[in-house]
This record gives structure tokens, sequence and C-alpha cells, in this order.
């Protein structure tokens, strides 16, 4: 039992993170209809700049969260201008093979300026871990998951309640409608695009110090971002986060009663159940996103 | 993503096409490790450690009135991509003679590769059993295999009074065959073996495999796998709240990074390490061990990374008395002088000794494995 609940205790700081990893990826497939294949790298980007922050210029840890954030969107925005903007209207595969080549190259950028070696960030929280009962629980894995939380909450906030939500869930239903309605596209799909890499860059920040950062980091985390929101259903906000708990909880239990090597299995054989069963995601896309 | 090193094959292929003097001139050792991936940190200290070997080979002359040249490539931590680099040095760089790779999936995709074009390796680092038991005669090993390791470690079992142990290793052929190895001795000593429990190369989260160890019955967790995820397991421990002694095998922990990045979750915890940097005295070799570290102290390299570029230095070394014992640079001159040659290595002298099916012998040194123990941040040597 108290495994049991230990198990519990890992799958949520672990499906917090994992939602985070998906929201940005299926904000931007909802509205732009692009696989944001920069997704991986993004978050790569997102721990870097923690790392330089904090590590190489000595700043405060939480200081370094916004600027994590404010970078990513920044980069976010630079990709959708020079990238994604000239290619709009040419067919999914041309844009898929340029955001292949854009993953390439920046994540050979980042291992030619830093290395293959892995780095650490310090953090402020103590080592000793908050135990409660029979079960324990690191002060930044609390941390993130509290942030993560707010993240989702403050994306949410942004596309259902602010006029900019309103304009982005405009022209995600009808893109000619909302553009005669006034609605200013570019700057829609720039905004986009931005915020679903900022997110990207946050879980990045978020995680970096958790674990290791090194140049193929975003690899793995951009393959669960893809399950998560292929579970969720593309698109679909609720539905990445409620995707990333599952997945969350599908590799603890499966390590923890079943096998540990075939932890990551664990995962995909949810996938492979759901296409089969339900190929449009557990939670059928929304008309709208929200 | 993978396409960095893809200009460097372009290059070497243009040096080998416009630079046939210069390459007359020198003789080269190919070097296959992984720079990049799960094991970067481990397979760049080695890298780092050869460069130092071939240097201070130069400087003093060269082998046989020519400098060596390292061709150093990248196999990415990836068993593909190690056999594929090894076609590339022996074919398209003419290396008479390779060291690698590193990791022991690593090495094994490698041995084909020898077979097929009769280039012998020396290899530094890798410990399943496998590598010199099954019959590749292209194989020069200077690192103990995890049979060794247990056998040294069994003399310290009752001295612990270990009753029951569960594993922690990383999911290939170094990790199950290190639980296989440690398994067989421990059960030879009555002591139970509990839990088998294995991590991905490239996972970063334990936490559900730890909190499983957490709470079974046993007192005392064998871990093995490299150092950066090491490290994570140290931090991950800690925060579970997990407190039975650990301890570690497979000479690539570098317990200086474990205690700069793990802390006082490193307390504790006890290492079977290969090389002893921390005493150059009482290692076999003081002189040499001392040139060494200082040596890669005035580059700037980082302490912590000793325990891991030894190898590297040691393999190279190894692989010049072989061709100077050759008296040329050739496949098969240089495959068979490595039963003549005794080199005074870091930890040991290296001579090899025939070791798998008759005919087809593999070589295998006999390295000295050590135990250290973490306590205050400090490493202490134990005696096995």
């Amino acid at each position: 039992m108290n495994e049991f609940l230990q198990h519990l205790v890992n799958m949520l700081v672990l499906g917090g993170t994992y939602a985070l990893l998906g929201i940005g990826l299926t904000l931007i497939f909802g509205i732009m209809n692009v696989v944001n294949f920069t997704h991986g790298v993004l978050y790569t980007f997102g721990a870097y700049v923690m790392f330089i922050v904090v590590q190489q210029l000595g700043l405060n840890f939480f200081l370094a969260l916004p600027v994590a954030v404010l970078a990513g969107w920044l980069l976010g925005a630079l990709i959708e201008l020079t990238l994604l903007r000239p290619l709009r209207g040419s067919d999914i595969d041309t844009t898929m093979l340029v955001m292949i080549g854009a993953w390439i190259a920046m994540q050979s950028g980042t291992l030619w300026i830093w290395g293959g070696v892995a780095k650490s960030v310090a953090t402020p929280f103590p080592d000793a871990p908050l135990v409660l009962g029979p079960v324990s629980v690191s002060w930044l894995r609390l941390f993130v998951l509290a942030a993560a939380a707010l993240l989702i909450l403050v994306t949410y906030l942004l596309i259902n309640r602010t006029s900019l939500g309103r304009a982005m869930r405009a022209t995600f239903q009808d893109q000619d409608t909302a553009s005669l309605m006034g609605v200013n596209v570019d700057l829609i799909y720039t905004s986009t695009f931005a915020i679903g890499s900022s997110l990207a860059a946050a879980a990045g920040a978020l995680l970096g110090p958790v674990y290791v950062i090194f140049p193929q980091m975003g690899d793995l985390a951009a393959v669960k971002a893809f399950a998560i929101v292929i579970l969720g259903g593309l698109g679909n906000i609720t539905g990445a986060v409620i995707g990333g708990f599952i997945l969350a909880l599908a590799e603890e239990l499966g390590a923890g009663y079943v096998s540990s090597g075939y932890r990551d299995a664990m995962g995909f054989l949810i996938i492979i159940a759901v296409l089969i069963f339900r190929p449009t995601g557990l939670f059928a896309r929304a008309e709208r996103v929200g | 993503m993978k396409r960095t090193f893809g200009l460097v094959p372009a290059i070497a292929l243009a040096t080998v096409l416009f630079g046939g003097a210069a390459e007359a001139q020198t003789i080269k050792i190919g070097v296959n490790e992984p720079l990049t991936g799960a094991f970067a940190a481990s397979g760049t200290y080695v890298v780092n450690g050869a460069r130092i070997a071939a240097d201070e080979i130069n400087a003093k002359g060269g082998i046989l009135g020519k400098k060596i040249e390292l061709v150093i490539e990248d196999n990415k931590s990836n068993p593909t991509e190690a056999a594929a680099v090894a076609e590339k040095l022996i074919t398209s760089d003419k290396v008479p003679v390779l060291m690698g790779a590193w990791g022991s999936s690593l090495t094994l995709a490698v041995m084909p590769k020898l077979m097929e074009y009769e280039t012998a390796m020396v290899v530094e680092t890798s410990s399943s059993g496998k590598i010199t038991t099954t019959g590749n005669p292209f194989i020069f090993r200077i690192s103990p295999p995890s049979a060794v390791e247990a056998a040294a470690f069994k003399g310290i079992v009752d001295k612990l009074a270990l009753k029951k142990v569960d594993f922690l290793v990383i999911n290939n052929d170094w990790g199950r065959g290190t639980a296989e190895d440690f398994s067989k001795m421990m059960k030879d000593k009555g002591i139970s073996v509990g839990l088998v429990e294995t991590m991905d190369q490239g996972a970063q989260d334990m936490s559900a495999q730890l909190s499983k160890i957490k709470s079974s019955e046993s007192e005392t967790v064998i871990v093995t796998t490299a150092v950066d995820q090491l490290t994570l397991i140290f931090k991950q421990a800690a925060a579970l709240g997990l407190k039975k002694r650990i301890i570690t095998t497979g000479g690539s922990q570098n317990p200086d990074q474990i205690i700069a990045q793990a802390g006082a979750a490193a307390n504790g915890t006890m290492h079977l390490t290969t090389f002893l940097p921390w005493f150059p005295d009482k290692t076999p070799n003081p002189e040499a061990t001392n040139y060494f570290i200082s040596e890669w102290k005035k580059r700037g390299f980082e302490f912590a990374g000793c325990t891991e570029s030894f190898r590297g230095y040691d393999g190279i070394r190894t692989v010049a008395a072989a061709i100077e014992k050759a008296g040329k640079a050739e496949p098969a001159a240089i495959k068979a002088a490595f039963w003549d040659i005794k080199v005074k290595g870091l930890n040991g002298d290296i001579v090899f000794r025939k070791s798998g099916p008759e005919g087809k012998e593999s070589g295998q040194s006999q390295p000295n494995v050590y135990l250290i123990e973490i306590n205050d941040g400090k490493v202490e040597m134990k005696t096995l």
C-alpha cells in the first residue's frame, strides 16, 4: 500500500510536467495545423537558458524562469516569421520537412556550442525531501508541479477569457471568416506559435534542473509530447492535460508492477490501443480550442 | 540532429584523396567512442585521456619514426552507429587498429566488423563477459569483465554483512551481464537476491523503480550505469527517502562528480572502480599515475573525469606498444603483436591472456579492482 501511495505521488509530479509538454504542442497543431518538430529543441532551449542564467551569469533561479519563457517566446516568434510564414498555404509535407530541418539544425547548434556532456543547474530548494508518512517527494518536484499547474491555468484563461484567445479560437474554426471579421490572422499565427514555444521552453526550464541538461534531452520529451497529444486528441488542451496524467500513470504502474524494462513501452501500448479503438484520441477533437 | 558529423567523413575523405603525402608520415589509430547521447560524458573523458597518451608518445618521437594520429569518431551511444563508425574508420581512414567502443552493447555491435576486416581493437571500458567469450580473436580487452569485478567483490561481502540485495541496472548488455554475474556470486555466498530492476539507457526518471526498491526487504542495492544516470539516481533516491546502502559497479561512476552533484546523498555509498586517482601512491604505477593526473589537470579537465579517462590513456599506450612490437603499421602484424606486449598500465601490468573458445581466443588483461566509499564528501579506500 505504501509503495502504491508513493507511485501515485510520483505519477502526480510526472503527470504535471507531461501535461505542460503536451499543451504547447497541441495548441500549435490545433490552431495552425503545423506538426511542430521543433518542440523538443525548444524544450532543450529553455533548459539551456536556465543553465546560462543561473550557472553562468549567477542570477537568481526564480528570475531565470521568466527569462526562459520569454526567450522561448521570442525564438518561437522568430521561427514562425522566418520559416512558417513564407510557407503558409504550402502542403503539409513541405512544412514538416522544413520543421525537421530546423530541429536538426538547432540541435546540432546546441551540440556545437555546449558539447555533448550533460550540465546541471543548482536550485534553491533543500536536498532533504518533504516526508508525509510513507511518502516522500522533493521540494523541487513540488515546485515544478505547482508552476506547471499555474502555466496550464494561465494558458487556459488566455484562450478562453481574452480577446486574443477569442481571435485564436475564431481562426481555428474558420480562418477566412475570422479574417473578414477583422482578425489579423498573421498576428494570430505568430502569437500562437510563440505561446506554444514558450510553453515548451517553460517545460524545459522547469525540468532541466530536475534532471540533467544535454543537447538531445528534447528528443525523448518530444516523443512523450506527441504521445500525449495523440492520447488527448489533436488540438485539445484539456485532453492534453488528462493525456499527460494517463501517460505518467501508465509508466509508473507499468514500471512498478509489471516490468521496469518495459516502462517506456507502457505508454505506447496505451496509444496503440487508443488509435485502434478511438482513432481521434480519448477526447475527440473539440470544435474549438479550449 | 544526428547529422552533425556528416561533414567529418567528407573532410576525412578529402584528406585521404588529397593528402596522400601526409598520410604516409603518421600512423593512424581509430578511436570509436560515444561523444554524444547517453554516454557522452564518459566517452569524452576517454577520448581526452587518449589524446594525452598520443601527445606523450609523439613528444618522445612517436613510434617507428612516425607520429601517431588519432582518428576520433562519435558512435553516438548507439550500437548501429558504432558498427558504421568502425567500418568507416577501417575502410575509409585505413586505420590498422582501433580502440573502442566504451559500452558493451556498442563493442558487441562492432565485433563482427573486426572479423570482417580482420582488424584488432583494444576494448578499454566494456565489461560484459560475452565480449571475450564468444570467440572473436580481434578483441584485446584491458577493462575487467563483470565476473572479475564480482569475484573481487566476493571478499568483502562478509565484512559488509550483506543479507539481501536488489539490483538496479542499465537495460543493456553491460547492466544485465553485471546483474547476472553478481547474482551468481551472491547466491554462492548465501546472500539472497531480491528485485532486479532495469532502466533504459536514456531514461531520466527512475522514481518508479526506486519506489519499488524502497519498499522491498533488501538492505543493499547494487547499481550499474554511467555517471549521468547515477547522479540522477542518487538525487531521486534521496528525494524518495531511500535509506539503503548503495554500491555501484562498472568503473564509470566518477565519484567526484557524484559528490559534487548529489551532495549529502552520496555519503555512505560504495563504488567498485578500476583506478585510484585520489591515492596515486597506492596505484601499481605511481609515477605514471602522477604524470597522467598532472597532465589531465594542466589541460583544465575536471578531476572527476580521471577514473574514466585513464582507460583511454592506457588503451592508446597499449595500441602503441603493439605497433612498435609489430615493427609495421599493418593490421595482421599488430594483432599478432598484442600477445607479446607488456605495458605498465595505470591500473597494473597489461598482459593479454587467452579467453574464449580454443583457436579463436580473445585477449583479456587482468586489471585491479578497488572498492571506495564516500564519507563526508571524501573518497576513502576500502580493502577488498
